[in-house]
């Protein structure tokens, strides 16, 4: 089982997904640097959370535009799952690889609480540990996570079943349009998404909402092991 | 030589809530009747060459792969 996190300059989540990871599959993770121009054979690429470049220009914006990008763009189109959290998400958008946008917080500040999620659809590689509309704990860290779609591409996310995660009723912490907090791409093989599962993935954390997540998208979920 | 300026700009329609507290910072310095605030970015830029209509286009590709993000922002091109 292997698994590759990708690094950038600025991003400060990559150690607890290297963490994550590494207590989820028993071996440790693969990491690969922006300027590197091919991926390591994967089983999940994950790019983690933080500031990548400092957020300049927008979030996520000279990440995307990184040589590595182009490496994981080529693995997604062939299947490999994606899995970009926060600023991955972010850098995901920026890239193509998902549609949309992530704009700043409507409050305008910094969000660092733990929110509740429902999950949307139980149906994707990623969340078939879940029930659909089951309510899950997650914690949000971000400044721009106001998710911002034109009408066409939420319709397209909506009547897909594309729309993974929301934020569950009167917890949306930065204005995302329709409370969206995750989504797929059209083969469903790529997750982005704000909040951060790797930081409920063993009991010390207090919890294990989000081990499945990574369970699934590595098909060692309960329902597939048995 | 050719300098250009590049003016990204949020499309109608998206909230801008930055703009937002700027204009509601304008009224606490009693600027009254700024009925809307939004914020944009500008980029100048000096480039080699001196064929503007080719040089116009290499900034609008620049624009579509970096400077804007359409799905939220317009773009102008402006060439000295």
């Amino acid at each position: 089982m292997n698994t590759t996190v990708v690094l950038l300059p600025g991003l400060n989540r990559d150690r607890d997904m290297i963490a994550a990871l590494k207590t989820i599959t028993g071996k440790l993770p693969q990491t690969v640097w922006q300027t590197e121009t091919s991926l390591p054979p994967s089983d999940l690429i994950v790019i983690p959370g933080g500031f990548s470049f400092g957020d300049y220009l927008r979030a996520g914006a000279i990440a995307a535009r990184s040589p590595i990008m182009r490496a994981v763009a080529e693995a997604a189109e062939k299947g490999v799952p994606v899995l970009g959290v926060c600023n991955g998400f972010q850098i995901l958008c920026e890239a193509g690889l998902l549609p949309g946008a992530l704009m700043r917080n409507t409050t305008l500040r910094f969000v660092c609480r733990e929110v509740k999620l429902e999950v949307t659809n139980a149906k994707t590689r990623f969340t078939g540990g879940y029930s659909a509309g089951q309510i899950i704990r997650c914690p949000v860290a971000h400044h721009d996570g106001n998710y911002f779609a034109d009408a066409h591409t939420l319709a397209a996310l909506q009547d897909n079943g594309r729309i993974v995660f929301r934020y569950a009723e009167g917890t949306n912490p930065n204005g995302a349009i329709n409370d969206i907090a995750g989504i797929v791409n059209a083969d469903g093989n790529v997750l982005g998404m704000m909040p951060h599962p790797e930081n409920l993935i063993e009991p010390e954390h207090g919890g294990i909402d989000g081990r499945a997540i990574f369970e699934g998208a590595l098909g060692l979920t309960q329902q597939e092991a048995a | 030589m050719i300098k250009a300026r590049i003016v990204v700009t949020l499309k109608n329609g998206v909230l801008d809530p930055q703009g937002k507290a700027i204009g509601g910072a304008l009224g606490h310095l009693g600027f009254d009747g700024v009925d809307e605030v939004r914020q944009g970015k500008v980029f100048d830029l000096q480039l080699d060459g001196d064929d503007k209509t080719a040089t116009e286009k290499r900034l609008s590709e620049m624009c579509e792969k970096l400077l804007a993000n359409t799905v939220i922002e317009n773009y102008t091109i402006s060439i000295d």
